[in-house]
């Protein structure tokens, strides 16, 4: 039985490390799993690739090219997510499109998660408007779809935390992913008004590339999602990108 | 269960980050107030009538229904109005109401450059700050395009992500407007993409069918039988087709780009070839493979190479109320130069498929019933790319 996702928050800081399955191969994303697992990481969030990421900055819309050029595709995912569950019980999130579940079958998909043991499921493209239709399927099959607040979110914070299962994915600064210099929004005050109404564990990502930030921001959260920053490192070093990831997640854990 | 707002039967919705929540819930609230502000729409109609030039005409072709001899075919003339497109009719209520909102810079995708033109022409009007993203491909198929927008004070963004082409574009559109909201209004061109934006861009474009019925009127007596217009996102399609969906007798065509053809991989034809899912901010049909990866779509013309259709046509097609029909490159391409040397219009590469259509179908009609085309836009932009289809290499 895989931890939950809770699990992942309840020594101290949360490290949420983002990879593209598939970049450069499925053999390579395997070996990330247990290497960054070894160097820290709380929770993996595995992005099953799409055609046209549209909340994406340049290098994960990278990433997602060389995994379907690749020949990645749902199903191989899954199979995939098999393997690693016989080496690990890390708590394991999927991320990808509304159009990759959809098209799979909300159903068949919740389903398959489940069998394979994925916890959770995060849809930038699914506000809290849209996601019932995904939720009161993934919920049968204990599957928890993550909520994100942004910098704009302001009065549907609230709304949105109320509702949230699993962690909240707290947006740092407007745009798309991609390594920022600063982040200047008042996470702590976003945080602060989620807490009025849940004690869900709240993570932050979106520009996260070093220790630094990733110890600062992780001062008024419950953990750090980092993904462009170990992407970047993984178009690189391709094949060889395991040990230079590790490094690279060992430096962030240490810090937080 | 689906959220029911921005609903068009299963269709439409609301598919699209947190971040931009706001702003769309920010846009509908000011359309809702501003769509019945008399002043507003006092404003929109001036400019519609002494800058764009409406009311475009409706022009009995005479020479073309002898030709076909079936149907009496009238074209209505969208192509005539100013900066030669529909598109004007949108984007001057777009940029009307951001300027309401006070919103000072304009955004927009484009696709064979005429949403981008029309968009570049209402910001140096309005005097707003604009930039456009266009597919790099479409930069070279359409050159000229790109010119007049920066001759019109635009920024003109070559997208080089995926296809390179409108669909990419949109996306570089919407993440834009994610990082930038507050000063901004994503000015999108047609009846797609997240609610209220379908909501919004039919209404702005229905003036089209409103137009055709009172004219259809005088010069008939009665209403057409068919209206034809092509359909590539779908605005200048649904414009018009919306006023005539309550009157059951007049059949709704749209003509889907089909590119080198359906049995092909070289096609836009979504509803020929597309299935139900969820994509730029909107549930439809999309052009798509087995997994959802959204399919490299294909058609001579970068106005309707886009492997979506708005949520709109996506239910009229559901309902049966409409019907869509793939039209082909060569059979676009033939229809481009009939009706240039037929009546003595250039029709829009994306009208020709309508024009193409129509050559089948009036035939078939009988003398007392009427047709009535949209060209969408004029054809001179396209002229170069249609002599380099033929063989032929001409430098503008």
């Amino acid at each position: 039985m895989s931890k939950s996702i809770r699990d992942a928050f309840t020594n101290g800081k949360a490290f949420i490390p983002f990879i593209t399955c598939g970049d450069p191969s499925l053999d390579i994303t395997e070996k990330l799993v247990y290497a960054m697992e070894g160097a820290g990481a709380t929770l993996i969030e595995l992005g099953i690739p799409f055609s046209d990421p549209t909340a994406e900055g340049p290098v994960i819309m990278a990433a997602d090219e060389r995994a379907l050029s690749a020949g990645t595709t749902t199903d191989k995912v899954f199979d995939l997510v098999v393997k690693i569950r016989k080496n690990t019980d890390i708590p394991l999130v999927f991320m990808t499109y509304a159009n990759v579940v959809f098209s799979y079958g909300i159903e068949k998909f919740a389903a398959k998660t489940k069998e394979v043991g994925v916890q959770g499921l995060i849809l930038p493209d699914v506000p809290y408007e849209e996601k019932d239709e995904f939720d009161e399927v993934l919920s049968k099959y204990g599957i928890e779809l993550i909520s994100m607040i942004a910098p704009t979110s302001n009065e549907r914070i609230k709304m949105i935390a109320s509702e949230a299962k699993g962690f909240l994915y707290c947006v740092s600064s407007l745009g798309v992913t991609g390594v920022r210099s600063t982040i200047n929004t008042d996470i702590g005050g976003m945080i602060k008004l989620a807490k009025e109404v849940s004690d869900i564990p709240c993570a932050v990502g979106f520009g996260i590339s070093n220790p630094e930030t990733a110890k600062k921001m992780t001062e008024f959260s419950d953990g750090a999602i980092v993904g462009s920053a170990i992407v970047k490192i993984i178009a690189e070093y391709g094949e060889n990108c395991v040990e230079p990831v590790t490094k690279f997640v060992k430096s962030i854990t240490d810090a937080i | 269960m689906t959220n029911e707002k921005g609903r068009f039967g299963i269709h439409g919705g609301q598919y699209i980050p947190e971040t931009l929540m706001n702003a769309v819930i920010e846009l509908e609230e000011a359309y809702e107030h501003y769509k019945n502000d008399p002043e507003f729409n006092k404003e929109l109609e001036d400019l519609l009538n002494d800058y764009a030039g409406r009311p475009s005409r409706l022009y009995y072709a005479k020479k073309m229904t002898e030709d076909l001899g079936g149907a009496k075919v009238y074209l209505k003339r969208e192509d005539l109005n100013h900066t030669g497109a529909h598109k004007v009719n949108n984007v001057l209520g777009q940029a009307l109401l951001a300027k309401k909102m006070g919103k000072t810079r304009l955004i927009a995708e484009t696709g064979a450059g005429q949403h981008g033109v029309a968009t570049a022409t209402a910001a140096a009007l309005m005097g707003m700050e604009c930039v456009i993203f266009m597919g790099i491909e479409d930069t070279v198929r359409q050159a000229l395009n790109v010119y007049r927008m920066r001759l019109l004070g635009a920024e003109v963004i070559p997208v080089t992500s995926g296809t390179g082409t409108l669909k990419d574009a949109c996306s570089a559109a919407f993440k834009e407007w994610t990082n930038r909201i507050s000063d901004t209004h994503y000015c999108l061109g047609s009846v797609m993409g997240p609610h209220p934006f379908p909501t919004i861009v039919r209404d702005f474009q229905a003036v089209i069918s409103k137009e055709i019925k009172e004219q259809c009127l005088e010069k008939e007596g009665k209403l057409p039988d068919a209206v034809l217009a092509c359909v590539g996102g779908g605005s200048n399609a649904i414009g018009t087709f919306y006023n005539f969906i309550e009157d059951k007798e007049v059949k709704l065509i749209g003509c889907e780009a089909a590119g080198r053809g359906v049995n092909t991989a070289e096609t836009a034809a979504t509803i020929a070839t597309g299935k139900l899912g969820i994509f730029h901010g909107m549930k439809s049909y999309f052009c798509q493979d087995e997994y959802g990866q959204i399919a490299p779509v294909y058609s001579i013309s970068a106005g309707l190479d886009y492997p979506g259709i708005g949520p709109e046509h996506a239910n009229l097609y559901d309902t049966g109320r409409a019907e869509y029909v793939p039209v082909t490159d060569e059979e676009a391409v033939e229809a481009f130069e009939y009706l240039s040397k037929m009546e003595g219009i250039i029709p829009a590469i994306e009208s020709s498929h309508a024009v193409a259509y129509a050559r089948k179908l009036v035939p078939t009609m009988s003398k007392d019933q009427i047709v009535v085309i949209t060209i969408s836009g004029r054809g001179d932009k396209d002229c170069a790319a249609i002599a380099r289809y033929r063989g032929e290499d001409i430098h503008e």
